[in-house]
């Protein structure tokens, strides 16, 4: 019989696993780190952020004694700076384009220091943010997660009446509902949410699906300006005999199961373990299934270290927490014994010499009481069918605007999206910017 | 190996670095931990009539911090020891017995009366120590009651009481300098006329080192109050390192031993004031930042040096740097230098480019090519050497000096082997015509 189950671990063990993957730096660690900084010039950190943030100033700030300030110049570019501080690759972004990588292989740690100065700020005040005179336009925002808070947020600031609708019964995303438990810990993506609703002028309507409890026409005749974050709404299937089997699971769901969950003994989850896929989300569930009490778990990716969408860093955080990372393989067959999974066949894969992947017909088979499918999600386009796509997602242009006026869209949902929440935020901001300019015309 | 043995004015010590007369060498408990550590020599912290002195009961120190909380500058409203006379002599006499090899100075400060110095110093001869420093220093408190820097500052005081100590004693007698004064040359000049054997210095700098604003009052603050303090650490080594050498070259003064002090940390301070003639050094912040340890780093470091020039002894480069001193306008103007940036060692930082673009001659790129990349303009750099000084790596930004016969593409003009100062220049209204 598969062995899947819950409650593996003593009851202690779990706050253990799932608290804070990085604890935050205390004051006299973040002046210390804050004196790193170069103070460069046009620097490259802040050109690596997707959202621009003026990294060498609120580092500044930070260094003479102003935390607030520096959270001040982190929310001016991003309002979700709190949660980018926690979930962002900075190996790939900031972090990477530090100047003292070249110097000592040894970046200035930004994501941390930007989590010390957005802490500190949430925690002294409920928002960030003055409105300004209201305008009496009205603007819809579907979906509340990164891209539609930052959206709001922006437009909320401009004076503009914003109505967020939410197809989940809250709201915050990915950040609430998607990523991983131990980097957001404490409740944080709620607190967030309040932080950035705090502003005022932002009415959350949730459990209100588009396609199902209204139409996008409903909100163009009834809005003065719509922005669509409507992320991604379903999972690649693997497209191999067996995928229906009992203990074949979405990633994305069981991640979503577990941060919901108010008790995590209760998350089942199997004693060998099986993740297919290379991004942030096999990652995300590899590591959790581990921290829940897995015996095995392995990730099983196509292609080699490179080409994995997770981080290098993500990638040994991985390891790290004894998952092992298994590369050039495709599944083939998920194996069931009675009605329940029990191995999943791979194939070995290589380049050709074209540099195509390819099947070298070689046969590996991985013992598994449970499955988990993460090898990335889609765009369902049934729901706003009159807009123009581009490679399955919702066309966009500089401004963010979509093919129908009116209407902007931003986050995963549009097309030439990295699936990363400071770029959804950067959307946001972007279609707030150029819908607050079209209103004021 | 290098042999670092020092002889001051006949004062024999293991190494020439010596701890200044301040809090480390107040009592014999520290003053024989300094010795097990390694250091040379000692000047007592100064002492003066009974009954002694007292101190505030508040906070004595106030800092200024460079990176990481590194002390880059220490205040102080200590006064002179506020131990008995007795005991301080007592141990005096007790280290010195104990510790032969060591150099003893002892600091003396007391009213500006002829009995005054000669009764205390004839009590300082019964404990053998080695010599004597006359405080005509420190800038706060005393010389409120007309001592330390209150008799530095007037160069007739200074040669009178020096004179008076010369005459009560068999010990040499070193005149320890006040910084807050506008020539130091005039006290220097005023110690040798009254016989003084040597100056030391600097003594610290007349300072308020912070500004409570919250209670808004200096600090250190004694119940919401603050007094100016002196000042000393590595912040004020430059000035230091001026005063010693403008005695050192002064004709008046030129070969008047010199103890040198002020923000000397490691060897590489020890071995400047050395090039500036100075037979020994004093050091007080370092040692009360780090303890007394840092003299191994300095002792090893400077044999280091030494070795590595084929000094055998310190007298083999002492005061080699005097004669590089030179007044502006003997700099030769013809000298012409562009700042070349070591694109390997570049980290791509642009400190140099916005420190020029912003600040100086727009001599330095950001961009070349549409890629971040930093490089000098010859056609307009002058030479000024900011860059490399605000480059975070050391050795990526130099100065190369242009051969003679290539042209200035600044200015278009060739460049001169000839000498060429300021005296001479044509834009020079009181010029006098090139030979």
């Amino acid at each position: 019989m598969p062995d899947i189950s819950a409650g593996r671990l003593a009851a202690d063990d779990y706050g253990k696993n799932f608290s804070d993957v990085h604890p935050p730096l205390s004051a006299h660690e973040a002046v210390v780190e804050s004196d790193r900084c170069y103070f460069c010039f046009d620097a490259p950190c802040t050109n690596a952020c997707p959202t621009s943030i003026d990294i060498p100033l609120f580092i500044r700030k930070i260094g003479t004694g102003n935390v607030e300030g520096a959270a001040e110049t982190i929310f001016e570019s991003n309002i979700l700076g709190g949660m980018c501080a926690r979930v962002c690759p900075t190996e790939t972004l900031c972090e990477e384009a530090c100047v003292r990588n070249a110097a000592e292989e040894k970046p200035v740690r930004i994501g941390l220091l930007q989590r010390h100065a957005t802490d500190t700020y949430i925690e002294r005040h409920s928002t960030y943010g003055v409105r300004a005179p209201a305008t009496g336009r009205k603007v819809a925002v579907v979906g509340a997660g990164p891209a539609g808070l930052a959206c709001a947020h922006e437009l909320a600031l401009r004076g503009h009446d914003v109505t967020i609708i939410e197809a989940r019964g809250k709201a915050g995303g990915l950040n609430e509902f998607g990523i991983a438990a131990y980097k957001a810990t404490d409740g944080f993506a709620q607190r967030e949410v309040d932080f950035v609703l705090g502003v005022g002028g932002i009415t959350v309507e949730s459990g209100k699906a588009l396609g199902r409890d209204f139409a996008l026409a409903d909100l163009r005749s009834n809005y003065d300006a719509v922005f669509l974050g409507l992320g991604l709404q379903a999972v690649n299937a693997l497209g191999v005999e067996g995928e229906e089997t009992a203990g074949v699971v979405d990633a994305v769901r069981w991640i979503e199961d577990l941060r919901q969950s108010q008790d995590k003994s209760a998350i089942e989850v199997g004693s060998r373990v099986v993740v297919i896929g290379g991004g942030m989300t096999a990652v995300d569930a590899a590591v959790q299934a581990k921290k829940l009490g897995a015996d095995e778990v392995t990730i099983a990716y196509r292609r080699g270290p490179a080409e994995m969408g997770a981080s290098r860093y993500e990638q040994e955080l991985a390891q790290v927490n004894g998952v092992r990372i298994l590369h050039w393989v495709a599944p083939r067959q998920v194996v069931s014994e009675g009605n329940a999974v029990s191995a999943v066949e791979f194939e070995r894969t290589a380049l050709d010499a074209s540099g195509r992947l390819t099947g070298t017909g070689r046969a590996l088979r991985l013992t598994a009481d449970q499955v988990m499918k993460a090898i990335g999600q889609t765009f369902v386009s049934g729901v706003v069918e009159t807009v123009a796509l581009d490679g399955g997602r919702i066309a966009v242009d500089e401004e963010m605007r979509t093919s129908l006026a009116k209407v902007w869209a931003g986050g995963d949902c549009v097309r030439g999206g990295e699936d990363l929440t400071v770029q959804a935020v950067d959307h946001g901001k972007r279609a707030a910017l150029s819908i607050h300019a079209a209103l004021s015309v | 190996m290098a042999d670092l043995r020092s002889n001051f004015l006949g004062i024999k010590s293991p190494n020439p670095f010596w701890l200044a007369s301040a809090p480390p060498t107040d009592k014999k408990y520290n003053v024989e931990r300094a010795f097990r550590a390694g250091w040379g020599g000692v000047v007592w912290k100064t002492l003066g009539e009974d009954p002694a002195v007292v101190n505030v009961n508040g906070p004595r120190y106030g800092a200024i911090h460079s990176g990481d909380r590194r002390l880059a500058g220490l205040n102080n409203i200590e006064l002179i020891t506020d131990r008995p006379l007795e005991l301080n002599l007592r141990e005096i006499a007790e280290v010195k017995k104990a510790w032969p090899d060591r150099a003893l100075v002892v600091s003396l400060m007391v009213p500006c009366e002829e009995r005054n110095w000669k009764s205390i110093i004839a009590r300082v001869e019964e404990t053998g120590a080695d010599g004597l420093e006359l405080n005509f220093g420190c800038p706060h408190g005393m010389s409120e009651r007309g001592m330390g820097s209150a008799v530095g500052q007037v160069p007739e005081y200074i040669e009178m009481v020096a004179r008076w100590c010369k005459e009560a004693t068999r010990m040499p007698v070193i005149v320890k300098l006040t910084p807050n004064i506008t020539d130091i040359r005039y006290p220097a000049r005023a110690a040798k006329k009254g016989g003084a054997d040597a100056v030391s210095l600097i003594n610290t700098i007349n300072s308020i080192v912070a500004v409570d604003l919250d209670s808004f009052a200096p600090v250190p603050t004694i119940d919401g109050k603050g007094s100016h303090g002196g000042y000393c650490g590595p912040a004020v080594k430059p000035i230091a390192l001026n005063m010693v050498g403008e005695i050192a070259r002064d004709p008046e003064t030129y070969g008047l031993p010199i103890s040198g002090i002020g923000g000397i940390e490691t060897w590489r301070d020890a071995a400047e004031y050395i090039a500036l003639g100075c037979g020994t050094v004093q050091v007080c912040t370092a040692v009360m930042t780090y303890g007394f340890k840092i003299v191994e780093e300095m002792i090893d470091g400077m044999k280091k040096y030494m070795d590595s020039h084929g000094f055998s002894t310190i007298e083999d480069f002492r005061g080699l740097a005097i004669k590089n001193i030179s007044d502006w306008k003997y700099l030769n103007l013809n000298y012409i230098a562009k700042a070349k940036i070591d694109q390997d060692l570049c980290i791509k930082c642009g400190r140099c480019h916005i420190a020029c673009e912003d600040t100086s001659h727009q001599a330095i790129t950001h961009m070349v090519d549409g890629v971040r990349r930093f490089e000098v303009k010859d056609e307009e750099c002058v030479g000024c050497n900011l860059c490399v000084n605000v480059c975070p790596v050391e050795g990526c930004i130099t100065m190369q000096p242009m051969a003679p016969g290539s042209v200035d593409p600044r200015t278009g003009k060739v460049v001169s082997p000839q000498y060429a100062n300021w005296t001479t220049h044509p834009n020079n209204p009181s010029a006098v015509a090139a030979e």
